[in-house]
């Protein structure tokens, strides 16, 4: 039956009801586990091959030896895509994503952070 | 009233993205209008020929947010017909799946924003609401609420678990309660009935001439679609209907898209139900061998067709994009001249476009009368010499 | 000497000005609140209106080059002038107004039409594609509601007239003696508060100010200052039609107490506003053609009937 107004008994029950709105930055939600969010990289396990620099769609990541068999990882987090690709390229699984999605900044150097431990 | 010449765009609250509609008004009557597009131009049909085909996907990822499974989806499936790849059952369905979320999640959106451009701002806020169930089952899924990156060459990136199909079961359940709501919504409700109805008409002799896809072609009972006509991913083992309709105005189209939810619901339940156990990616090769394909996908706004061309390196000799929105943008005059100028905000909203998969640079030289496709490089070089002429030098800035 | 300087008082804060300018913004924070609740969101805080109106002033008025200075900036304050003076005749704490006199019902539904005839000339004038059409729809609006709005109104007036008296006050009397006379005015009613959204310009007939159509339609180039006062003038005007409407609807007035009064008055006036934001929120915006044909072939029959009722009632009742 047509008729003007047909949301009314929804938008009614609605403004009894708690609001659907999440209070951030008050209130966090919760990523899901494999929330592809900042890199996180273990030096131990990398072997040093830079297939991630190859694979990286926006020469986002940057790998630096710093010793015999140690090398450290450098990452622009605002060139960063966040795709994932060189989790999945690496062969020794020395990277990985973190839930970690609050990466703003207020200057531009600030985003080229070391992400080993 | 005179006849004046309002311009919708390229800044508009109508439109979400830039376009420019000039139009041509006696009163409130549009009189003739012109579409000019160009603002959304990025380069990145060039751009992909200097990066690798895994580089690509990402690239093509970003052309588009809401049809970013459906532009990788299809060049994968180009690129792997080159390479001659044969893609694991499990990997087709699993594309399949997202596929189908992504067009709930592209039809939630548009039904928003068609609600707010009528000034039904409420049907706005509950159909984004229940939009965010689907957005939070995708990044469970795939790690991402938009650009997912599902896909490799040779199939897909990550596997799912049976928790994850029950949660997405349940999503789907509450989803289809919300639909169909809004599907007697939209029957019954008298101003969204009037302000819908006899708007923006476009026959079917039409739809064809003029060369529409997807909802607002099947709007007018042109009886196309890719999933049913030239299956690809897991389409030809799974069963659904192609809904038309025979209203062939915003009205039609709107119901379209209303009952294709209801089917990505049921094509969901069958993927869960028969998906098969197996490898879900197939080892590829970093060099694609020399070849040419073809790939047409159905996105949630149409047909999308890419071309990749192949020459035994690892990256891409020429890719073209033929995104959905360019071959509806084509009738778009037709069907705002002769309306209303408060059609106009709807009709163009109706065909659900997206200038960000759409837009080409054309350059005519006024003087001489000859037109130039500019590349990527040519329009590097133009910009920097611009500069150069007003004294700006680039050279100095460190990006 | 005191009855002058008391009146002043009474027209420059309570209940004038001042008073005015404050309700005006808590019905402002009511309606966006309870809009917002009705779409399950959260909504502004309870000082957001007034936060909006002192940025407003804050900010930088630009007067666009081809427009007339001199009214464009006057404007505006005709407008916010025009509602405030109509609401000293609005009785609100007891059966009597501030200023009442014979025929001050009609002054004020012509003080109510000023603010409209503003909003035409500052489009108007303005110079701007999106203004002029803005304008050009707002005028086109007026002639579609006001006939209906007008009888509307007018109807309880008929069966109310003590001795041919047509001041506001007195069918507000009349209205408390006899009670339950009342339930004839209800199609009346009913076509007064959808009439009056037009008034308001809310939806589904807020056409002269379709933001995703033609940007802010008269009040595009407005800002600052000019723009503070017309939004002010917005929210006057909800809070003097709300009043209107109450009173000539449902003027029950406790006789002797006048605070218990004033707060049937406050929350009368929100009831009303509540309904208008429900109608907000579950329709969608009309077209112009739409919305005239919808005046004239729903809404003025059924004033008429309620204008016929109403003389066939005083006959029979012998008023």
């Amino acid at each position: 039956m047509k008729g003007p107004g047909k949301m009314l008994p929804l938008v009614l029950k609605s403004a009894a009801k708690k609001p659907a709105t999440v209070l951030y930055p008050y209130v966090k939600v919760e990523m899901p586990e494999n929330f592809r969010g900042k890199l996180a990289f273990d030096s131990e396990k990398c072997i040093g091959c830079k297939l991630c620099m190859k694979d990286c769609p926006s020469d986002a990541i940057y790998i630096e030896k710093i010793g015999e068999k140690k090398f450290r990882c450098d990452v622009y987090l605002d060139r960063c895509v966040y795709c994932g690709q060189c989790v999945d390229t690496c062969p020794k699984d020395a990277l990985k994503n973190t839930k970690d999605y609050e990466l703003a900044g207020y200057k531009r150097e600030d985003l080229k952070v070391d992400i080993g431990k | 009233m005179a006849k004046i010449v309002i311009p919708v765009g390229p800044q508009h609250p109508a439109l979400k993205e830039p376009a420019n509609f000039t139009l041509l008004l006696e009163g409130e009557r549009v009189a003739a209008s012109n579409v000019a597009l160009g603002y959304n131009h990025r380069g990145v049909e060039k751009a992909c020929e200097e990066r690798t085909y895994i580089q690509d996907m990402y690239l093509l990822e970003r052309i588009c947010g809401i049809c970013s499974h459906s532009h990788v989806t299809c060049f994968i499936q180009a690129v792997e017909e080159i390479a001659g790849l044969e893609v694991p059952k499990r990997a087709q369905y699993i594309r399949t799946l997202i596929a189908e979320l992504e067009r709930i999640h592209s039809h939630f959106l548009w039904l928003g924003v068609a609600g707010h451009e009528l000034g039904f701002d409420t049907l706005f806020m509950y159909s984004w609401r229940d939009r965010e169930v689907v957005m939070d089952i995708l990044a469970m899924l795939t790690g991402n609420r938009v650009n997912y990156g599902m896909n490799t060459i040779g199939g897909v990136r990550r596997d799912f678990t049976k928790e994850q199909f029950e949660q997405i079961s349940r999503a789907v359940d509450i989803l289809e309660e919300r639909t169909k709501y809004y599907i007697q919504i939209a029957l019954t409700e008298t101003t969204l009935l009037a302000r819908l109805k006899d708007v923006g008409k476009l026959s079917k002799e039409d739809a064809i001439r003029f060369g529409a896809t997807g909802p607002t072609a099947r709007a007018a009972g042109v009886n196309k679609d890719v999933r049913r006509d030239d299956p690809y991913a897991a389409y030809s083992e799974l069963e659904f209907n192609v809904i038309t309709d025979d209203n062939a105005d915003v009205f039609g189209r709107t119901i379209v898209r209303v009952k294709e939810l209801m089917e990505s619901y049921k094509i969901i339940r069958q993927i869960i139900k028969q998906i098969p156990d197996g490898p879900i990616t197939v080892k590829a090769p970093r060099k694609i061998p020399a070849g040419e394909a073809i790939s047409r996908y159905e996105a949630p706004r149409g047909e999308d067709v890419h071309f990749v061309k192949a020459n035994g390196t690892d990256k891409p000799d020429r890719v073209k994009v033929r995104a959905p929105t360019l071959a509806n943008l084509a009738a778009i005059t037709h069907m705002i001249n002769g309306g209303y100028l408060a059609d106009v905000p709807i009709v163009i909203a109706a065909i659900d476009p997206c200038f960000s998969c759409t837009d080409r640079m054309l350059v005519t030289d006024v003087k001489t009368g000859d037109e130039k496709l500019f590349d990527w490089q040519g329009l590097r070089n133009y910009s920097i010499n611009w500069y150069k002429e007003r004294n700006i030098d680039f050279s100095k800035i460190k990006l | 000497m005191t009855n002058m300087l008391l009146n002043i008082l009474e027209i420059l804060i309570f209940p004038g000005f001042i008073f005015l300018g404050f309700y005006g913004l808590i019905v402002e924070f009511v309606d966006r609140k309870l809009y917002a609740r009705f779409q399950n969101r959260i909504g502004p805080p309870l000082l957001q209106p007034l936060a909006d109106f002192i940025k407003l002033i804050a900010k930088e008025t630009i007067v666009p080059a081809e427009a007339d200075r001199r009214i464009f900036k006057a404007l505006p304050v005709f407008a916010l002038a025009a509602v405030t003076t109509a609401f000293l005749y609005i009785p609100i704490w007891s059966t009597k107004s501030l200023f009442p006199f014979s025929g001050d019902i009609i002054v004020i539904l012509y003080l109510l039409t000023i603010p409209t005839l503003t909003f035409f000339l500052a489009g108007w004038y303005s110079t701007s594609l999106f203004a002029t059409m803005g304008s050009v729809r707002t005028l086109t609006q007026l002639f579609a509601y006001e006939v209906p709005l007008f009888m509307a109104v007018l109807g309880p007036t008929l069966l109310a007239t003590n001795g041919g008296n047509w001041s506001l006050s007195n069918i507000v009397l009349f209205y408390n003696t006899y009670p339950l006379y009342i339930l004839f005015n209800i199609p009346a009613f009913v076509v007064a508060i959808i009439a009056s959204q037009g008034k308001l310009e809310r939806v589904p007939f807020d056409i002269p100010e379709a933001e995703t159509e033609i940007v802010a339609g008269a009040f595009t180039e407005y800002s600052g200052k000019l723009l503070a006062i017309f939004r002010m003038t917005i929210d006057v005007e909800i809070v003097v039609v709300s009043a209107l409407i109450s009173a000539i609807f449902f003027p029950f007035f406790i006789p002797g107490n006048a605070v218990l009064s004033f707060l049937l008055f406050l929350v009368k006036t929100v009831l009303i506003v509540f309904i208008s934001a429900a109608l907000r929120s579950v329709m969608a915006r009309l077209r112009i053609e739409q919305m005239v044909n919808f005046c004239w072939r729903v809404l003025t029959p059924i004033a008429l009937l309620q204008i016929l009722i109403n003389l066939i009632m005083k006959g029979i009742l012998k008023l």
